[in-house]
């Protein structure tokens, strides 16, 4: 072989290796999901049924369930997104669109950035001082809810500003051209063409609040919950209540945590059943944000 | 920046000044033909016509495949325009060095009229005129381009002379009619030679200033 | 630069003493050009040389980004309003003066309310007027054969000449009384560059255009008037024909012939 065809030899066999060896890893992280919920699965499957979803938790393992858990999962997940989500988009639109680009924007912006990496139990920290008793929110839902708000707050900012990132400057210039206000311009064309990153990003951000147990264990979310909250609605006028927010919580991560504690191994099993009813709940909220982002990926192309 | 268009151009104009040199050359030895009264050397003239007329074609071709491939602007553009019209000119020229042969092999038929006095004058007017005229296309020199199209007034002057002169042979001695008409066709001839250097001073001044002075009286400068 | 003859032609803007800067740096130096009205005017020019910087003062596109500045004046006729003085709205100036880019960029959304949007803002909201106006717009940019049985379609799915013709609609749609071109065949093949610069020349006839372009034998074809800038300064500004055939200050003769940039 002339010296070239060997220095192609060579290359291409290091070309082989490499594809090997990329193979070798994600199958091995595969591998370990697949040990992780394969375990999960061998655990708790036999607990899963209509009784384990519909029960309250209970001294028994075999009659305890994790109604109040989930709901109180759904309806703290919809207190942080009503805290979160506007403050977030709104920020995320002033500080990119709005915001003169000087040293206190920069200083925002670097905040931002460290909020996000601050440790979820320092933020149960404040907001059981601010919340809990400055306040005198109580251990309640509203509490939760706005300290995971909080929590993931950064993460919804730093998401919406690279989806308006994405928006390239020609298409603002389009609008700008033809006389439109910055209002009209963000109203009409930033927001629409950036909604997929925006959807994205707040669905992930949400998906990580799901599984979040530190913060509210040091708020006070209680582990014996044999009780669903106040309906919000009412009799009487105005027929709508906000009565629930105030009433004690619990949320999925914290039951299965209380039911690890014990030392009974059933309790372990619903543990275990109970841990695969919230990865699932993580898998279909992430699939949404891809299913979503897909969609609008298929309209939207610059 | 040198570019290849400017090889082009500098190639045209080698083009053109092969073509001048054999026009002044094909005008000088038709006027040597007739003073000489050389049959030979007008035939020779005759035939040669036809590298002219090669040539024409030649940079007639040159010029239009400058214009469609290169786009050429500005004063690249009026040199490609000159130079069709010039070589146009030039062609003309040695069509009429032709015609005066044509007339001295039939003036060799009989003998010689009178001593000639003002055709060689005036031969030699035009063929300096001819040669400013391509020296002013090389040089771009626009002045002496005015001066080549206000020489022409003493060429025509010196064909009316000459007319004159022939005319009243004619009177005096009707025999001299044939000969006395075909020098007249002669003068005329180089006096339309001298008429195509003036056209070819004011292309030149077309091309160097930008200003079309065609079919307009030059402006009175010194005297031919 | 020569004195026009003024009889047929309207002005429609003049630049007078133009200075921009881009934060310190200075990027037109004194720019004083005349805009006539139903006339193309085009600016040529090495890269550099200012032509698309000042062309976008004429619509105070600068005022979206920080830092820059303008000095001078920019007269729009016939109120005489100078659109680059500190009192008037930039908003205002992009209403009357439209702008086209160099890479099509139509909004992603459909054909019709691409059209439609610079008339939404300046709330028009009857749907039939819409209607109307759309139509016109797209028979201007000579694109309504092509695209009127599927006005809802994604304008992404366009080729990038119809792309194109679809700002052009898009900017028609508000009677702007300047147009502005940027450049808008530079990213096009030729049979569509060929058809927008037919355009460009039907569309003269209403409006006043100026035109930025990179290709001197596009300046040549489309426009009357023709200015060559040169590091932030007007060279020379003519009757195209003379510019091309016959230009007064050598440095524009050798940016013609190509000896230079």
């Amino acid at each position: 072989m002339t010296p070239i065809q060997h220095k192609i030899a060579r290359r291409k066999a290091l070309d082989r290796f490499f594809a090997f060896e990329g193979l070798m890893v994600m199958t091995a992280a595969l591998l370990v999901l697949l040990v992780l919920v394969g375990q999960l699965m061998f655990d708790g499957l036999s607990r899963l049924s209509w009784q384990f979803l519909t029960s309250f938790p209970s001294r028994f393992p075999a009659q305890a369930g994790i109604v109040s858990a989930w709901v109180g999962t759904i309806l703290v997940m919809l207190v942080t997104a009503m805290a979160a989500i506007p403050l977030g988009v709104g920020a995320a639109i002033y500080l990119e669109e709005y915001a003169p680009k000087n040293w206190a924007t920069e200083l925002i912006e670097i905040n931002i950035a460290n909020l996000a990496g601050v440790p979820s139990i320092v933020y149960g920290l404040m907001a059981l001082g601010l919340l809990v008793y400055q306040f005198r929110l109580g251990q309640s839902f509203l509490t939760a809810g706005l300290t995971l708000g909080m929590l993931i707050l950064p993460m919804v900012i730093i998401a919406t500003r690279e989806a308006i990132r994405a928006v390239p400057p020609y298409v603002r210039e389009a609008a700008y051209a033809l006389g439109a206000t910055k209002w009209q311009t963000v109203r009409d064309h930033v927001v629409p063409y950036s909604m997929g990153g925006m959807l994205t990003g707040m669905i992930l951000a949400l998906s990580r609040a799901v599984g979040e147990t530190a913060p509210l264990i040091t708020v006070g979310a209680l582990s014996f919950i044999a009780f669903l909250p106040h309906p919000p609605w009412q009799d009487n006028f105005p027929y709508v209540s906000f009565q629930w927010l105030f009433d004690p919580f619990t949320v999925m991560p914290i039951q299965m945590f209380n039911w690890v504690s014990r030392p009974q191994e059933e309790f372990h099993v619903n543990a275990a059943a109970a841990g695969l009813i919230l990865l699932t709940m993580t898998v279909v909220m992430n699939a949404v944000a891809i299913v979503i982002r897909a969609r609008f990926r298929k309209r939207i192309h610059w | 920046m040198q570019r290849h268009i400017d090889q082009e151009l500098a190639d045209l104009k080698t083009q053109l000044l092969r073509m001048g040199a054999l026009v002044e050359e094909q005008i000088e030895r038709a006027i040597k033909a007739l003073i000489e009264r050389d049959a030979n050397l007008a035939s020779q003239v005759i035939e040669r016509d036809k590298q002219v007329n090669r040539f024409d074609v030649e940079i007639d071709e040159t010029c239009i495949r400058l214009l469609a491939l290169q786009a050429p602007a500005a004063g690249d553009l009026r040199f490609v325009t000159t130079a069709m019209k010039i070589s146009t000119e030039l062609e003309r020229m040695s069509d009429l060095a032709e015609n005066i042969c044509e007339r001295v092999i039939e003036l060799n038929e009989e003998p010689q009229l009178k001593p000639y006095m003002d055709l060689p004058r005036m031969a030699a007017w035009t063929m300096t005129m001819v040669r400013e005229a391509l020296d002013a296309f090389v040089r771009q020199d626009a002045a002496l381009a005015r001066k080549v199209c206000a020489d022409d007034d003493f060429v025509d002057d010196l064909t009316h002379q000459l007319f004159r002169e022939l005319v009243s042979f004619m009177l005096e001695n009707p025999s001299t009619i044939t000969r006395a008409i075909r020098l007249t066709f002669i003068g005329k001839y180089i006096e339309r030679i001298a008429d195509h250097a003036t056209n070819i001073g004011e292309l030149v001044i077309y091309m160097v200033e930008g200003k079309i002075v065609r079919h307009m009286t030059p402006p009175a400068s010194q005297p031919g | 630069m020569k004195a026009m003859d003024a009889s047929q032609t309207v002005l429609k803007a003049e630049a007078r003493g133009l200075n921009f800067f881009y934060g310190q740096a200075q990027a037109l130096h004194g720019i004083t050009l005349p805009i006539y009205d139903r006339c193309v005017t085009a600016l040529i020019g090495p890269s550099g040389c200012g032509k698309t910087t000042y062309l976008r003062c004429l619509n105070r596109m600068h005022d979206l980004y920080p830092g820059n500045r303008y000095e001078g004046e920019v007269t729009l006729y016939p109120d005489r309003v100078n659109i680059v003085g500190p009192e008037v709205d930039p908003i205002e100036v992009r209403m009357r003066i439209g702008m086209v880019f160099q890479k099509p960029n139509p909004f992603p959304k459909s054909i019709y309310e691409n059209v439609a949007y610079g008339l939404r803002i300046r709330d028009v909201s009857n749907r039939s007027e819409l209607d109307a106006v759309v139509e016109r717009a797209l028979r201007e940019a000579a694109l309504w054969g092509e695209v009127k049985d599927r006005l809802q379609a994604s304008a992404l799915n366009l080729s990038g000449g119809q792309q194109q013709r679809l700002c052009i609609a898009r900017a028609l749609a508000t009677s702007p009384e300047l147009l502005l071109f940027d450049e808008p065949t530079s990213a096009l093949d030729p049979t569509a560059t060929s058809r927008i610069e037919e355009l460009v020349t039907e569309l003269k006839q209403k409006v006043a255009i100026v035109i930025v372009t990179h290709n001197m034998q596009q300046a040549a074809r489309v426009s009357d008037y023709t200015a060559f800038m040169y590091e932030g300064r007007v060279v020379e500004y003519d009757r195209t024909e003379t510019i091309f055939t016959n230009p007064t200050v050598k440095l524009t003769e050798e940016y013609i012939t190509g000896r230079f940039g």
